[in-house]
């Protein structure tokens, strides 16, 4: 039986890892839950954010904050012009699946071409330092990385709950027409959404480079998970979203420390299976 | 028509000396590979989850193309190679080789890289008589083709040879490691190296506290991390590939917890060499650009070839090592295979290999064991100073170097 320390180190490790769940499936879950459209190349705009904040850091030392300064309204303008292909082809929610998957592959031969498929980490000295608390290590970067993550859902959540554009963009998801009618400008407002979107993929993308491995074809990697944790969390819901991510990271977390680390990936899958059958009314 | 015939004249007094030129030329320029290209087709990963390593072995093929050709190609004919992607998944790679064997009708077949692919192209050449040279199946049971050829030398049971390499390292330090974790990868080549390993310590009476395997792609190594820590053996042995090791290296520190003494099974070299946690890991490898090796022939000309294309090719890691040997020595079997049996029919070129003994960048190689393997060469290198050195066995060390212990 694993000790107390064990099981402890593994629930911290593991509800860290789901902030980046969490900060990932933010912006997918905006676009699928508000907007109707499944955007697969949210996770290849991470991923080009990743590239562009590990070429800034190591190419021209560009600090990962400023990066992510530069970075992020680039992503946003991505967002916004990709939105725009959506908007003039009309595109519906099960197109947006295939056409983003297009999107994905584009970029993912893009950054090949330019970075090559070989593997690139973005090394700093603060990437391997933890606080001390007790018997615990919690490490800094990833502290972090949940707490840009809280902040964001949290703020999300509130600005889609207490301000005019928020309301307006859950009224006009529930029924466009309606919404119209009392004079929501649907179409800006989904712009808005799509740039929101791209940015927090940035934001991800920041911390990705500096916790994670960077190839190409690790865009897929979170594919999965993160869906799971969408919809784990309620389309649209951005606090369920993290609170998803955490307890998806937490359960495989503490499935590796006990069973073995094969086990992680089943997890995800296995806890969305559990609570599609319980069906809570929060789902 | 007289100035027809001038240009007649002319043009048969300069066919003239063209012909005059061509025979006194040095030999070298006369032996130059003509007439039609022989072509041979092969897959790598240009794309996908193997692509990172597949680029090594692109350069390296490239490099041995212009080499042959350079010399006198495969029976005085240039040779051709003809690279497909393979995007790194075996059902791909199965429908090129077909396509490359019926459609394209190529000469002769290359291997593809690793493990799955190989095995996928495989059944291919087999259902066509087709020879294959490989340079990276890391389970040598599994290839029962008969005219299948190793190009690393693994040797036949390499998970009980190559433990046995390791703990022979490890009872060579001053205090030897009485217990040993294994931590790895689920990628097949990987896991069945830790499996082997396993056994022999435990015959060896190294104490193995903890076994874990986790899946390829894992992202997360903080739990591993934590449980590795809590085990504290004397040995950490990791069955990983490209950054795992960086990564897991990198969870245990965040846990204030560096490893005495660590082996990393497949790492990306560089980045592992680079890395502050790097320092005095040892590592798995066949060759590196350092005495006795660079001795061997073509060896040096080929290694600055590869650090000037790999550098060229934006590769954070421009040293040759043994991914890239590996490739060298492929071509270098095909090539004394070809010209060996003076002939481009696959049964032949077959049979000349079993009966021969080729040179190679790994040294002298032959193909009469178990599975056609050779005679083991896998050994041990270590972190010194931000670069890999050959620590083990002691026949392979360059003068001045030696096993640095933690």
């Amino acid at each position: 039986m694993p000790s107390g320390t064990l099981l402890g180190q593994a629930l911290i490790s593991g509800v860290l890892a789901g902030g980046m769940y969490g900060l990932l499936a933010l912006g997918l879950s905006l676009s699928w839950g508000l907007l109707r459209l499944v955007n697969l190349s949210h996770f290849a705009l991470a991923f080009l954010a990743a590239y562009l904040t590990y070429e800034l850091g190591t190419t021209y030392h560009v600090a990962p904050w400023w990066a992510a300064a530069m970075v992020v309204p680039v992503m946003l303008m991505i967002g916004l012009a990709q939105h725009w292909l959506f908007d003039r082809f009309k595109v519906n929610e099960l197109a947006s699946l295939l056409i983003t998957f297009s999107f994905a592959v584009i970029l993912e031969v893009a950054i090949q071409l330019y970075w090559t498929a070989d593997y690139r980490r973005f090394e700093t000295h603060y990437s391997t330092m933890s606080i001390k608390v007790g018997a615990f290590y919690i490490p800094v970067l990833e502290l972090a990385l949940c707490m840009v993550a809280g902040v964001l859902a949290w703020g999300t959540w509130l600005w889609l709950r207490k301000t005019y554009v928020g309301k307006a963009l859950r009224a006009a998801a529930e029924d466009a027409d309606i919404a119209a009618a009392y004079g929501v400008d649907h179409k800006k407002l989904a712009y808005l959404l799509s740039g929101m979107g791209a940015a927090y993929a940035a934001i991800a993308g920041t911390f990705i480079a500096l916790i994670a491995t960077l190839a190409p074809a690790q865009i897929w990697a979170w594919l999965g998970v993160v869906f799971a944790v969408v919809i784990i969390g309620r389309l649209g819901n951005p606090l369920g979203a993290l609170l998803a991510g955490m307890l998806i990271g937490a359960s495989e977390s503490i499935a590796m420390a006990i069973f073995a680390p094969a086990w992680a990936p089943v997890v995800s899958f296995s806890v969305l299976i559990a609570i599609l059958l319980w069906d809570p009314e929060w789902l | 028509m007289n100035h027809r015939m001038g240009a007649w004249r002319r043009r048969h007094v300069l066919g003239g000396f063209v012909g005059l030129a061509a025979l006194g030329a040095p030999a070298i320029v006369r032996a130059a590979p003509s007439g039609a290209p022989v072509r041979v087709g092969g897959t790598l990963s240009l794309t996908g989850f193997l692509a990172q390593t597949a680029i090594i072995h692109k350069i390296a093929a490239e490099i041995m193309v212009e080499d042959i050709n350079s010399r006198n190609g495969f029976i005085g004919r240039p040779v051709e190679y003809i690279m497909l992607d393979d995007q790194s998944k075996p059902d791909v790679a199965r429908s090129l080789y077909e396509k490359l064997i019926t459609v394209d009708k190529v000469d002769l077949i290359m291997g593809p890289y690793a493990t799955a692919p190989i095995l996928a192209a495989m059944g291919v050449a087999q259902r066509y008589g087709k020879v294959m040279i490989q340079s990276s199946m890391g389970i040598p049971h599994l290839q029962t083709y008969d005219m299948a050829f190793p190009a690393t030398p693994f040797g036949p049971e390499p998970d009980k040879t190559y433990p046995n390499v390791i703990l022979d390292a490890m009872a060579s330090l001053p205090t030897p490691p009485k217990s040993m974790v294994i931590v790895t990868s689920k990628f097949p080549s990987a896991q069945f190296m830790a499996k082997g390993m396993r056994l022999e310590a435990e015959k060896r009476g190294v104490k193995v506290p903890l076994y874990l395997e986790y899946e390829a792609g894992n992202r997360d190594f903080g739990a591993i991390a934590a449980r590795v820590k809590e085990a504290n053996a004397d040995f950490l042995w990791v069955g990983s590939l490209g950054l795992e090791s960086n990564q897991l290296l990198e969870a245990l520190r965040k846990l204030d917890y560096t490893p005495k003494t660590s082996f990393h099974l497949y790492p990306a070299p560089g980045p592992l060499a680079l890395s502050p946690d790097g320092n005095l890991v040892w590592c798995s490898t066949f060759l590196e650009p350092d005495e006795p090796f660079m001795s061997r022939p073509g060896m040096k000309k080929i290694a600055e070839l590869y650090k000037e294309r790999a550098t060229k090719a934006n590769l954070p890691y421009a040293i040759i090592d043994a991914q890239a040997a590996g490739m060298v020595a492929a071509w270098q079997i095909l090539e004394a295979g070809v010209n060996g049996a003076k002939s481009l029919e696959d049964k032949q070129i077959a049979a000349w290999l079993k009966k021969n003994v080729v040179t190679t960048v790994y040294g002298p190689t032959k193909f009469d064991g178990l599975y056609n393997h050779g005679e083991p060469a896998q050994l041990i290198r270590q972190v010194q100073d931000k670069k890999w050195k050959v620590v083990w066995p002691k026949q392979f060390v360059a003068p001045g170097v030696k096993l640095i212990a933690t």
